[in-house]
């Protein structure tokens, strides 16, 4: 692996390496002393255009429990808001002297420019861009599902055969694209759970099925579901009406105890943060016993390890040969 | 930070090339042929046989028992893969001699090797520590070859991050020579004079399906 820029880089066989490397790093989150000398000497940047809370803390703490330099950057406060362009701080960090580059954008496709167009030769991972993709979002949930549904210390298993539905906003959300991809390729039938405004056009090619009645696919009208993914309606990319009003979306769509008891008794309730309590989520469905949020966070730092681990370990050769300095483009 | 790709660790004085310490790499010529009643002969030749190993490791448990004045605080604990096979086994013995359980785990030294650099991504086994931790014990590590001695570096690096034993010691199955630490085994199967060129296989019935310790190359 010497980049992941989308869940769709990586085969059946890579993606369960992830989830195996992480099963070990977890185990070394539940010790005393959690740090290990693995990436020591290395430099990770996390380079975020984007507001992010989880996701940076958590790829910062991944970093430092490898004990790798990290250098956190953010638009905020840095010279992007005079202006710069992509290019030119990608430049700088290179001149830093990074191994990797933990990219959040707006852009969709801006960590794919990064890691292509021969400004840096550490490795890029994408930390969410635009409405496109997160592909550790997709791992760490898939991590999460094989725990609870295959068991800890799952060692080389898939997710084949299993049913997860995916409700919300569809449209505007990276952590959707990423899952059906990972999760098809991990074998699960994902079924995607919308009105048809919050569809993306050509859902039709994708590796999933999509309805449009939250109530029948939680019963079990498509097979019996094993987890429920909520997506957050995210009102800062909406620049239209999508829905009539909160109230409709929530009742039509919005998860509630009387819906979590339409699943199934080992189903889980999966959300990637941040929640809009009272919108797609209610308070009693997110703090149910069931629900699984706040161990999500908790994997996404072993995840996160795992990705690390897997770009930045192994001689230069076996994971990609970087750039000779002289190709890099000035 | 400055400007170049980080170089692979130059920690070691040695030339380039794999520095593993399992599977013996190719050149660094110089060192003295294989010696002993041992020729290593052609490609292949078998030097330990399933008897041998059953006997050096029931001589093993024993010399652990004699040294530690019995089974008290004593945790076994195997490098993957082999390792952990050789530390069942010792504990079946130390258990059948001393009549009470002797607590084994195993522990992974990946993450703390200091050659992740110069191999391909290697895969991380589990670790785990039997009740009761490994505080005020005595642990005895358990390799199925000492070679370079870095895989012991990188143990020890990982006992003490797992927590303070009251003394470590090393038992190996073969000590084949040829260390770049100061590191020594306490207990040794059979001491194996090789080339560095050659490669030491040990097979365990429990991974490989028969018992045996095979030299392999060298010419």
């Amino acid at each position: 692996m010497r980049h992941l820029l989308s869940a769709a880089d990586l085969d059946v066989v890579a993606a369960v390496e992830v989830l195996d490397v992480a099963d070990r790093m977890a185990a070394t989150q539940q010790r005393e002393i959690k740090k290990l000398p693995t990436l020591r000497g290395r430099t990770v940047v996390n380079l975020f255009y984007e507001d992010s809370t989880r996701t940076r803390i958590s790829f910062e703490a991944a970093a430092k429990r490898l004990s790798a330099d990290v250098i956190n950057f953010s638009a905020k406060g840095s010279s992007v808001s005079k202006g710069e362009s992509l290019k030119d701080t990608a430049l700088t960090l290179e001149a830093m002297g990074a191994d990797a580059v933990v990219v959040r954008h707006s852009a969709s496709g801006a960590p794919h420019r990064l890691a292509t167009a021969g400004w840096i030769r550490g490795a890029v991972v994408n930390a969410g861009d635009g409405t496109h993709e997160h592909p550790t979002q997709a791992l760490l949930d898939a991590f999460t599902l094989r725990r609870h549904l295959v068991g800890h210390e799952a060692t080389g298993a898939d997710l084949a055969g299993r049913r997860v539905a995916v409700v919300g906003d569809v449209l505007h959300s990276r952590v959707a694209r990423s899952n059906v991809l990972l999760l098809h390729t991990l074998g699960a039938h994902v079924t995607l759970v919308a009105p048809p405004t919050l569809l993306p056009v050509g859902v039709e090619a994708w590796p999933c099925t999509t309805s449009y009645d939250l109530d029948g696919v939680l019963r079990g009208d498509l097979g019996d579901l094993d987890a429920v993914m909520m997506l957050r309606v995210q009102a800062e990319r909406m620049n239209a009406a999508y829905f009539p009003s909160v109230r409709e979306y929530s009742r039509r769509y919005g998860l509630d105890a009387r819906r979590v008891g339409l699943l199934p008794d080992h189903a889980v309730v999966m959300h990637p943060g941040p929640m809009n309590r009272g919108l797609e989520i209610s308070a009693d469905a997110a703090d149910a016993p069931r629900s699984t949020i706040v161990e999500q966070v908790a994997n996404g730092v072993a995840v996160r390890m795992a990705v690390l681990y897997l770009l930045l370990s192994g001689a230069p050769e076996a994971v990609g040969e970087p750039l000779p300095a002289k190709e890099l483009v000035r | 930070m400055t400007p170049a790709r980080p170089a692979p660790d130059q920690r070691s004085a040695r030339p380039p090339g794999p520095a593993p310490d399992r599977p013996s790499g190719p050149p660094p010529a110089g060192a003295a042929g294989a010696g002993g009643a041992d020729p290593a002969g052609p490609t292949s030749l078998t030097v330990l046989e399933a008897g041998e190993i059953a006997r050096s490791l029931t001589r093993i448990a024993h010399e652990i028992l004699e040294h530690n004045k019995g089974a008290e605080g004593l945790v076994l604990l195997g490098i993957p893969t082999r390792g952990v096979q050789l530390a069942r086994r010792l504990a079946t013995r130390l258990a059948e001699i001393e009549g009470t359980p002797v607590p084994v785990g195993a522990v992974d030294v990946t993450m703390y090797r200091d050659d992740l650099r110069r191999q391909p991504t290697r895969t991380i086994e589990a670790t785990h520590v039997p009740d009761g931790g490994i505080d005020d014990r005595v642990v005895v590590l358990v390799d199925d070859v000492l070679f370079s001695g870095r895989t012991i570096r990188a143990a020890l690096d990982a006992l003490s991050d797992l927590g303070r034993p009251r003394v470590v010691r090393l038992a190996v199955l073969v000590d084949r020579g040829h260390r770049e630490l100061p590191i020594r085994a306490d207990h040794v199967g059979k001491n194996l004079p090789t080339s560095v060129r050659e490669r030491v296989r040990v097979s365990l019935a429990e991974v490989d399906g028969v018992d045996e310790v095979r030299i392999e190359g060298g010419h």
